[in-house]
């Protein structure tokens, strides 16, 4: 027999009984329902998360001086001033394949002051231009600095909504001047808001400026840092590596014959900073990124094979990984409940279907007597069932899609419609026909004509 | 043309056995009309079973058309049913809330070869018409009077061109006047296409329009005819 005139018999038969039919169907839509929506709000949800994770700074590298030990006496990580501004340009130039950014970023502590308002931000950090986007930092009001800025160690600072609200209250503060020890900068941009970090400290109590106007204006060297040996060393190294890595195209770092003016001095490639961050491509695996700048570092600090490294780095990868696996583990548990709607489902086709064949044991004794073979009779029942199910497969995307964009719209949580949930909930159905139609079809395809012609 | 040679069948309930056809032997030469009569537990049903193939004798031959079908296996004995035998029965045996069209259409998809939807559906609208209800072939069986059903069995079971037409009981659902009806189209179908038709009936009048009668007994098929049954031929 072929398959389309089966496939119309089977239909035919579930058409007859459109309301058993619907009834029937109805453990397999609710199951597969449950599937899709769960899969598609959860997709959403590892979307979000992942979004998250990415302003959180999960596909950021850090890099930091190593230790320094002075008579038995550790300084801990980054106490040795070993990093330059210049080493972010160079990872940025020659780490392409990995990297997307590097800013250097320098720190310091101070109070700002407006007017007569004072306030001391949780941070001060300087950086460059690229200092932003690394963080995942938007500017929401003004503009944000740029290269020339950096370059010109200009005396422009962006503002953290919680500054913002509390040096300018109503205000507009784009264009406004704050003082910082006796320095006045004028604030070109207001951050979006990104919140408390995984700590609770407030991230909008900060304040970003161009990390030369920081070193240059604010803070003559780091606090915490001591220019060691090493580092001091590298003044000489420093310039070789310059053989090997050019710098680009914009001119930082001006000869020693260009007079310096005076309020705005140049950086110097020997300037130390605090430490660098560093974007990476590939958030998910970081090792090969952190391989590539281990080497630019090393060819910038003049490190013969067999000296140690005289920075560090530590990526925020661990902590995405431990997010992630914890939304997977919750998507799994829900669907695996989703899947036991459809076993019980299942069930209830099985049963149809076997009321189904007892019910209709006349037509397949007359089916039998006018030449259908037991296969033949098989496949009719085996193709009904799955008929049924993949129906009420195809009904459960619907209410799955339903339900996910009526929650979408009601919680305002993110949903993405997931093409292979749909497939698999398709896949799923059919196989529940199968599984559990076999049985049935199988009693029907063993009843004797005979018998069958005659039961009542 | 059909013959049964020695034909037993011995059903086994529990620890006793049945023997149900005690060794029948008959010929049916090509285009006769036959009726096939009979008290209820001569054996007349189970004849009809193995006649049509839906059941194997116990033990004897069975040959059609030179082909001994006694052995064959249930999916071999199907297409044998489906080629060559078409099945009419007491009451209708058609599938409904199906259309009177489709009922005729359905035992030619489980032909072999598979035919094309377009030929079979031809050849049904052309058998529906010989039944004269073209009018109805849209209707379900649940529209159609008991005479017109049978009808609709009549074509059904002509759809794959069969040598054999089995009627079981044809009548015993009808009144009179269909009855009649419905016996004249038989002895049309085998008068004027020379199918051999077998009509099983336990009714002297429904035996009166066959050519000959085989009267079976207790198993056993009578030499002659009963005197009741050759007393209603003569007319």
């Amino acid at each position: 027999m072929k398959l389309w005139p089966l496939l119309c018999t089977c239909a035919r038969a579930l058409v007859r009984n459109p309301m058993r039919a619907l009834l029937t169907v109805l453990g397999i839509v609710i199951g597969i329902a449950a599937v899709v929506a769960i899969m598609e709000i959860g997709n959403g949800s590892s979307k979000q998360i992942s979004q998250q994770l990415t302003t959180l700074g999960a596909d950021v590298v850090n890099v930091f001086g190593a230790s320094v030990n002075t008579a038995g006496v550790s300084s801990g990580r980054g106490g040795r001033a070993s990093l330059y501004a210049a080493d972010a340009d160079a990872i940025t130039e020659h780490c392409q394949e990995t990297v997307i950014a590097a800013s250097p970023v320098v720190r310091t502590n101070d109070q700002v002051i407006v007017g007569n308002q004072n306030w001391s931000p949780n941070t001060i950090v300087g950086g460059n231009e690229h200092y932003l986007t690394i963080e995942g930092w938007e500017v929401e009001h003004g503009m944000a600095f740029t290269r020339e800025h950096v370059r010109d160690s200009a005396r422009v600072c962006l503002i953290g909504s919680t500054i913002a609200k509390n040096l300018f209250e109503d205000k507009d503060p784009v264009g406004e001047e704050i003082r910082i020890k006796d320095v006045i900068f004028t604030v070109i941009g207001v951050l979006g808001s990104k919140g408390a970090d995984m700590g609770g400290n407030d991230k909008d109590d900060c304040l970003i400026l161009p990390w030369s106007s920081i070193r240059t204006r604010l803070k003559g060297s780091s606090a915490s840092a001591t220019i060691s040996k090493a580092g001091a060393a590298n003044s000489s190294v420093g310039v070789s590596a310059t053989d090997t890595f050019s710098t680009s195209a914009v001119s930082f770092y001006p000869g020693s014959d260009l007079q310096p003016y005076d309020n705005a001095p140049h950086p110097l490639r020997t300037v130390t900073v605090d430490g660098l961050i560093v974007q990476v491509r590939d958030s998910s695996n970081t090792t090969p990124a952190m391989d590539a700048m281990t080497t630019v570092l090393r060819a910038q600090h003049g490190l013969e094979p067999g000296e140690l490294d005289d920075f560090e780095m530590r990526d925020r990868a661990q902590f995405a990984n431990m997010v992630s696996s914890t939304s997977q583990t919750m998507s799994t548990l829900l669907v695996s409940v989703a899947m036991i709607s459809l076993v019980v489902g299942g069930v209830g086709i099985m049963n149809i279907m076997m009321v189904s064949v007892t019910e209709r044991t006349k037509e397949i004794g007359l089916r039998m007597a006018v030449g259908a073979r037991p296969c033949d009779i098989m496949w009719q029942f085996l193709l009904e069932a799955v008929l049924l199910c993949i129906t009420g497969g195809i009904l459960g995307i619907a209410t799955g899609r339903a339900i996910s964009e009526i929650v979408a719209a009601q919680t305002g949580l993110p949903v993405e419609s997931s093409p292979s949930a749909m497939l698999l909930a398709v896949t799923v159905s059919a196989a529940i026909g199968i599984i559990f139609g076999w049985y049935p079809a199988y009693k029907g395809s063993k009843l004797d004509p005979i018998d069958a012609l005659h039961h009542e | 043309m059909i013959e049964l040679k020695n034909i037993t069948k011995v059903y086994h309930l529990g620890e006793i056995d049945l023997p149900v056809l005690k060794g029948i032997s008959l010929k049916i030469e090509d285009g006769e009309f036959v009726s096939l009569t009979g008290a209820s537990g001569s054996g007349k049903s189970t004849l009809m079973n193995i006649l049509g193939c839906l059941d194997h004798p116990s033990g004897g031959e069975y040959w059609i058309d030179g082909k001994n079908v006694a052995g064959l296996n249930a999916n071999e004995r199907a297409r044998l049913r489906n080629d060559r035998i078409g099945f009419v029965f007491q009451n209708f045996n058609l599938l409904p809330r199906t259309s009177a069209l489709e009922n005729v259409m359905m035992p030619a998809s489980y032909h072999h070869p598979a035919l094309p939807t377009a030929d079979i559906r031809k050849r049904a609208l052309e058998l529906i018409r010989l039944v004269g209800l073209e009018e109805r072939m849209h209707h379900t069986p649940a529209q159609l009077s008991g005479g017109q059903q049978q009808r609709v069995a009549i074509a059904r079971s002509l759809i794959n061109n069969p040598g054999i037409l089995l009627a079981d009981e044809p009548t015993g659902n009808l009144d009179s006047t269909t009855s009649v009806e419905v016996m004249n189209m038989f002895r049309d179908l085998n008068r004027k296409q020379g199918i051999t038709v077998i009509i099983v009936t336990h009714d002297p009048k429904t035996a009166a329009f066959t050519d000959r009668a085989i009267n079976m007994c207790d198993g056993l098929i009578l030499e002659g005819v009963s005197d009741e049954l050759s007393a209603t031929l003569k007319k």
